[in-house]
């Protein structure tokens, strides 16, 4: 029988610790849900949170809590929950995943942090609609729910060149926020503090890159699926110096392993780059499936999302309005293809992955012709998968098995 | 005359058939046979290659290597190796047509667009998504719905007059659209040219076609009008292979012998 290879899995020894700061950071929000003695804000994972760390709020990510959903396969069963309430299952599995699991009345988090029962409850929720608009309709949801306010950033999307224009209507809806923020959170803004949490920011943004960044190494030191865990400070505890601790010794150990030629995937044969969502719930097995082949897949747009290269303290609002506005999900087909030949070319990649995730089209880009444009401009091959990041029902193991193997196959040929 | 003499064999572990393929050294198809894949992938295997050897006159010791694909490929104990059906579909058409092709595959799970080189590399390939829309079992489905025998199928779209169209990507509805058809006076005949009709539209939607297509898989063995709709909708004589639906198995046998020559 052809059997299956084991895959060996090289250990990231900073998970340690990112494992320690993100439970620190549940644990935080949980006490001051408990004890109401912090004001808690949720936000999209790249909204303004700068300004709500700044203004003294502890931040919640409803999206970190439906990837949590996801990686942990609750989601499938929440989603239906869901839609039986009017929630398509065409919408954001997210959504409707968090939503549904609200209903339900349970939270990956009880599994992972013993103690925590519950999401903790917002004082205010705050979108940015940068990367769809299921987010404004989600926040909604809660809004209604808590009876909290809901405030939000309405961004261009389809943005070719960001301009002043985008930028200045941008800089303008943030500085909106502000006098109802300091209702809420009972603190008057205070722009040096703003300067304080951008600088963490960009550092660690800046530290997120180098560490992305050292996939580019031959053979590389990380993959694209390590990339989706070790992301979570970015999210959720940019603006902090834990953030920006954990990026420093994660870095190093990265730094070593490429000194040390030693390869996230033994044997590195081909480099991919994965485009679209990751599908939470198959993290491991899809790890395991191109590990197995001897391909890493090892670098990603979605990765990339969370470095804010334009961060300047020094230009507050107008910085954050252009780094939140240049991010790739809001950009143009022509602006977002020539990201991904940059990509190509830094990361050497031999063919890219596209992930078409049902239920998330703002974050497949496969469905307007790119892949057969990038591929007529660079001869580099690619394979479109069809998934979900987190609705399970919308993914085929086998399909997605095969059409790896034969894509494999097929860049054995080449 | 085959005693002792090596040869290949090629097992295609399909959803709904099991293929095997004898080939010896001259690449001669020497046995062939087809079972259904049924529960027991690995009974379905033995038996099929156990066949394919019988009209080969062959026994398995004369065996000098062995190639699994399909989508059973690594649940059966015959071979140590496989290969994906994409690149064993691929090599056993470029194997009739050794020129610059498209390949579109209509199986019973799955359809494939495969589109090979002047020098049989792989250029691209497609698969449907996860819908069983465009392919056998899409007939499989009116067939029961319509309490017709799948056999019967080709002949009966032979004898439509006025085809009728169905609109609908989704099996189910296309089954309800059948029933509003058959409400309506519309003839059996039409309504299954119109089947066929639903079964090339959905392939076409999969990937363009280069200038010789080719087609294989086993609703294209058994349903040669098919074929012939296709060529009318294309504009072109489409090229189809001696054993449409042994071409995945085919191309496991050449992978195989391929193997042997390179270790010895």
């Amino acid at each position: 029988m052809a059997e299956e290879k084991k895959v060996v899995r090289k250990k990231i020894e900073a998970a340690v610790q990112m494992n320690r700061y993100m439970s620190d950071y549940f644990y935080e929000l949980n006490e001051a849900d408990k004890t109401r003695s912090r004001k808690i804000a949720w936000c999209t994972s790249v909204g303004p949170a700068e300004i709500l760390r700044a203004m003294g709020f502890l931040v919640h990510f409803p999206e970190n809590h439906g990837a949590m959903l996801g990686a942990t396969r609750m989601a499938t069963d929440m989603i239906p929950i869901a839609n039986a309430s009017g929630y398509s299952p065409e919408i954001c599995s997210y959504l409707t995943a968090d939503v549904g699991a609200y209903m339900k009345g349970v939270t990956p988090l009880s599994r992972a942090y013993p103690g925590i029962d519950r999401v903790p409850r917002p004082d205010v929720l705050v979108y940015n609609t940068n990367q769809c608009r299921d987010v404004q309709d989600w926040f909604a949801w809660y809004a209604a729910e808590f009876k909290v306010p809901l405030l939000g950033i309405h961004t261009h999307r389809g943005v070719k060149d960001v301009g002043d224009a985008h930028v200045a209507s941008i800089a303008s809806q943030m500085k909106a926020l502000i006098p109802q923020l300091e209702a809420i959170s009972g603190n008057k803004f205070d722009i040096d503090e703003l300067r304080h949490v951008l600088t963490l920011s960009k550092e660690c943004s800046s530290l997120w890159k180098k560490v992305l960044d050292t996939a580019s190494a031959m053979p590389s030191p990380i993959t694209f699926f390590d990339g989706t865990i070790h992301m979570g400070p970015a999210v959720v505890l940019r603006g902090t110096q834990t953030a920006v601790d954990y990026y420093n010794l994660l870095l190093a150990e990265l730094n070593v392993r490429i000194n040390n030629k030693v390869a996230a995937v033994e044997g590195e044969r081909f480099r991919l780059y994965w485009d679209g969502m990751p599908v939470w719930g198959r993290l491991r097995d899809h790890s395991d499936l191109f590990a197995g082949a001897g391909v890493n897949v090892l670098a990603s747009t979605y990765c990339n999302s969370w470095i804010f290269s334009a961060f300047d303290p020094e230009d507050t609002f107008n910085s954050m309005a252009r780094a939140y506005t240049e991010l790739f999900i809001v950009r143009a087909d022509d602006a977002k293809e020539a990201y991904i030949r940059r990509m190509i070319e830094f990361f050497k990649v031999d063919g890219i992955i596209y992930h078409d995730a049902k239920t998330c089209p703002n974050n497949s880009n496969c469905r307007y012709g790119m892949p057969q444009r990038l591929e007529a401009l660079t001869g580099v091959p690619s394979l479109t998968i069809n998934g979900d990041l987190n609705d399970l029902r919308l993914v085929s193991d086998e399909q997605t098995k095969t059409n790896v193997e034969a894509f494999i196959e097929q860049l054995e040929e080449k | 005359m085959k005693d002792f003499q090596p040869v290949f064999a090629g097992i295609d572990v399909g959803a709904s058939r099991t293929k095997a393929v004898i080939l010896d050294c001259a690449q001669q198809i020497i046995g062939r046979a087809v079972v259904k894949s049924g529960t027991d992938f690995e009974a379905a295997s033995h038996q099929c290659l156990t066949l394919a050897l019988l009209m080969a006159g062959c026994t398995a010791e004369q065996i000098a290597k062995a190639m699994t694909t399909g989508y059973g490929r690594k649940n059966v104990a015959i071979s140590q190796e496989s290969k994906t059906e994409i690149s064993c579909h691929a090599r056993g058409c470029y194997y009739y047509f050794p020129q610059t092709i498209t390949i579109i595959d209509i199986g019973g799970q799955d359809n494939k667009i495969i589109k090979l080189d002047e020098s049989g590399k792989r250029l691209s390939f497609k698969m449907n998504r996860k819908c069983a829309a465009g392919t056998g079992a899409f007939l499989e489905e009116m067939s029961t719905r319509l309490d017709i025998p799948l056999e019967n199928l080709d002949g009966l779209a032979r004898q439509s007059m006025s085809m009728v169209e169905l609109g609908s990507f989704c099996t189910v509805f296309s089954a309800t659209e059948v029933l509003e058809k058959i409400r309506q006076g519309k003839k059996v005949p039409d309504i299954v040219k119109g089947l066929f009709f639903s079964v090339i539209k959905r392939v076409m939607e999969m990937d363009s076609l280069s200038e010789h297509v080719v087609m294989t898989g086993g609703v294209v063995a058994h349903n040669s009008y098919l074929v012939k709709m296709t060529e009318e909708m294309i504009g072109r004589r489409i090229l189809v292979p001696d054993f449409p639906q042994l071409t995945g198995a085919i191309g496991a046998a050449l992978y195989a012998q391929t193997i042997m020559n390179y270790e010895l």
